[in-house]
């Protein structure tokens, strides 16, 4: 072939039929490279993450001559709610359940409220040392909240609050993720609206519940989902703070049944425990998983 | 689940838009003190909240470390700086900073390598892909609780799969429970598959964000994709992987409810965190020294964010 040669020296561009041109994933010749490039990794990556999980649950039906054996059985016999009904019994889920959930719902509600009423101070009230504040909250979201655990202990201890729901849910309701979060997107809204309003007399309580939260709803239901996941799986702070069941959270919970279920057999009882925990999280996630993704990835995309 | 977010470098204070510069002054004066209050009312209660439950624990922290003082006790004496003393002269320091290093290190570059190479395959143009993007982000968002004891079940030496699998191949299983050094291990295995999620998402990001026309140059000029990655895509992911470096720093040093969950007492998984918490509000209460470790983790933390601040106001932009 000289160079004068008017086909072009890629023998897969040079195939007769325009249809199995070079980057067609299904092409005779490309089709082994799609699987093993393309869809196996996929495969691969995705399995490792499902069948620990698939493996939870199967586990949470089987009875315990089925996971105390060597002879492995990966479908369970039947599906037995037997371990979910000893789970329920030996410890009070239930109210561990109940708990979480006003916990996780209490906690949200007003983290979501104060970020949002920070974030439009912070953006859009004149004030001094205004810069200053939002410095302090930037600094404050580097600030582990495990450090913070034995001197807040001791004040809501101090205050009565142990064993009680208020003293779960207090220490943790300022938020500074939220308002950080907010507060960069209020700063994207276009100035002209809020002053049309403000034009029309309208004083900040109406222009932030009439036209900044009504535009805002996607970055709020960020906030919102990335803070109820957190709290609902919050550990240390719950752990510290209750010693009695009546105000566990789930996964304090979920503690006291490992210690009360130690021995082979009760690896059933404690996948059902994990499923209850579990689960909640992956329904709220695979159906609203774009914004947890964005909120929990943000500030990673350098512009 | 621990959660470190890094403000973006763009976070700056800037002022804010639409304020003209210019109005008469007796109303300027009249908004101002109505904007003054308007402000103390949106957001004092969560600064008090900041300041009382974050800012507070700091300095109670560094004073609780100078006292010899049982958690409970209504006594304590000062004891200057013994408790630090007594930290870094006896055994505790060397085995907490050690198991600390080494699972900081291990899983930070664990999670980072696999995220870049889940992040590859997640980059490839196949039907998909965005189902397999959730599905690796998940354990991410999962309860660590509810996963350290689903993973402490597949780790069981008598009837775990992975002993199971390893009984096909006639192997014994290792004692993950009992032996420190395997516990270690089992805790860093579970946080990376907890963790590699994250860092395979903002690595998409950062691979979908590299510009298109250098990657076809290069193609057209003959590098191949492995060449491709080597002297392109890496490097112009710097700014990605510093950042990642970072938050996965800062939450692998914070890392406490796997610990807990699959290793209760601590043994041969004590980090700084976990000592800390142990000290205080395990079998000893001792308080004074948990502070103390917990000042230690603390520098460590300002140190690394200090450390970020810097570099990322200068070399990490190489677009």
């Amino acid at each position: 072939m000289t160079s004068l040669s008017p086909v072009s020296p890629d023998p897969a561009i040079a195939e007769p039929d325009p249809g199995l041109r070079r980057d067609r994933p299904f092409s005779r010749r490309n089709l082994l490279k799609t699987v093993v490039g393309g869809y196996l990794p996929l495969l691969v990556a995705t399995l490792v993450v499902f069948l620990p999980l698939l493996w939870m649950v199967l586990s949470s039906f089987k009875q315990s001559g089925e996971i105390v054996t060597t002879d492995l059985k990966i479908l369970p016999e039947s599906l037995n709610l037997e371990n979910y009904r000893t789970a329920m019994t030996t410890v009070p889920f239930g109210q561990f359940f109940l708990n979480s959930t006003i916990v996780t719902l209490a906690g949200a509600t007003v983290k979501v409220l104060l970020a949002i009423l920070t974030a439009y101070a912070l953006v859009f009230v004149r004030f001094p040392f205004r810069n200053f504040i939002f410095l302090l909250i930037l600094v404050a979201l580097m600030v582990p909240p495990q450090v913070s655990i034995l001197p807040n202990f001791i004040l809501i201890a101090g205050i009565g609050g142990k064993n009680t729901l208020w003293g779960i849910i207090l220490p943790g309701l300022g938020t500074a993720f939220g308002t950080f979060l907010l507060r960069q997107h209020f700063r994207t809204l276009p100035a002209s609206i809020l002053e049309s309003a403000e034009m029309d007399g309208a004083g900040h309580w109406r222009r932030l519940w009439q036209i900044v939260v009504p535009v805002s709803v996607p970055s709020i239901a960020t906030v919102a989902l990335v803070t109820i996941v957190t709290e609902w799986n919050d550990y240390i702070w719950p752990l510290i703070i209750t010693d009695r069941p009546e105000t566990m959270t789930l996964p304090v919970g979920l503690t006291l049944l490992q210690n009360n279920e130690s021995n082979a057999a009760g690896w059933g009882v404690l996948m059902a425990g994990a499923v209850l925990v579990i689960v909640p999280i992956l329904i709220i996630f695979a159906a609203l998983q774009r914004y947890i993704v964005a909120g929990l990835t943000q500030g990673s995309v350098t512009g | 689940m621990t959660r470190q977010l890094a403000p973006h470098p763009s976070a700056k204070p800037k002022r804010p838009p639409g304020r003209s510069a210019k109005v008469p002054r007796r109303r300027w004066t009249a908004r101002t003190r109505r904007d003054f209050f308007v402000f103390l009312a949106m957001a004092l209660p969560n600064l008090v909240l900041i300041a009382v439950f974050t800012y507070r624990p700091l300095f109670s922290n560094m004073y609780y470390s100078t006292l010899d003082w049982t958690l409970g006790s209504p006594t304590a004496s000062v004891v200057g700086l013994a408790n630090y003393v007594t930290f870094f002269t006896s055994n505790d320091a060397p085995k907490v900073l050690g198991t600390t290093a080494v699972f900081t290190l291990v899983t930070v570059g664990g999670s980072m390598i696999l995220g870049l190479l889940v992040a590859l395959a997640l980059n490839a143009k196949v039907r998909g892909t965005t189902f397999a993007r959730s599905a690796v982000f998940a354990p991410y968002i999962l309860s660590g609780v509810g996963v350290g004891l689903v993973w402490l079940f597949i780790f069981d030496p008598g009837y775990g799969v992975l002993a199971w699998l390893l009984r096909g191949i006639g192997q014994q299983s290792p004692q993950w429970i009992n032996d420190p050094q395997l516990s270690l291990v089992m805790v860093i295995l579970v946080y990376v598959w907890k963790n590699l999620g994250y860092c395979a998402v903002v690595y998409l990001a950062g691979l979908q964000s590299l510009p298109q026309e250098v990657m076809e140059a290069a193609s057209l000029d003959g590098a191949n994709g492995f060449r491709r990655f080597l002297s392109i895509s890496l490097p112009l992911l710097s700014p990605t992987t510093f950042f990642l470096l970072i938050t996965t720093l800062l939450s692998s040093l914070q890392a406490f409810d796997l610990i807990r969950i699959m290793t209760p007492l601590g043994t041969g998984t004590s980090t700084l965190i976990y000592e800390a918490y142990l000290q205080a509000f395990g079998a000893y209460n001792r308080a004074g020294y948990s502070a103390a470790i917990s000042v230690v983790l603390f520098a460590i933390l300002l140190v690394i964010t200090v450390l970020q601040l810097r570099f990322v106001e200068r070399k990490v932009h190489y677009s």
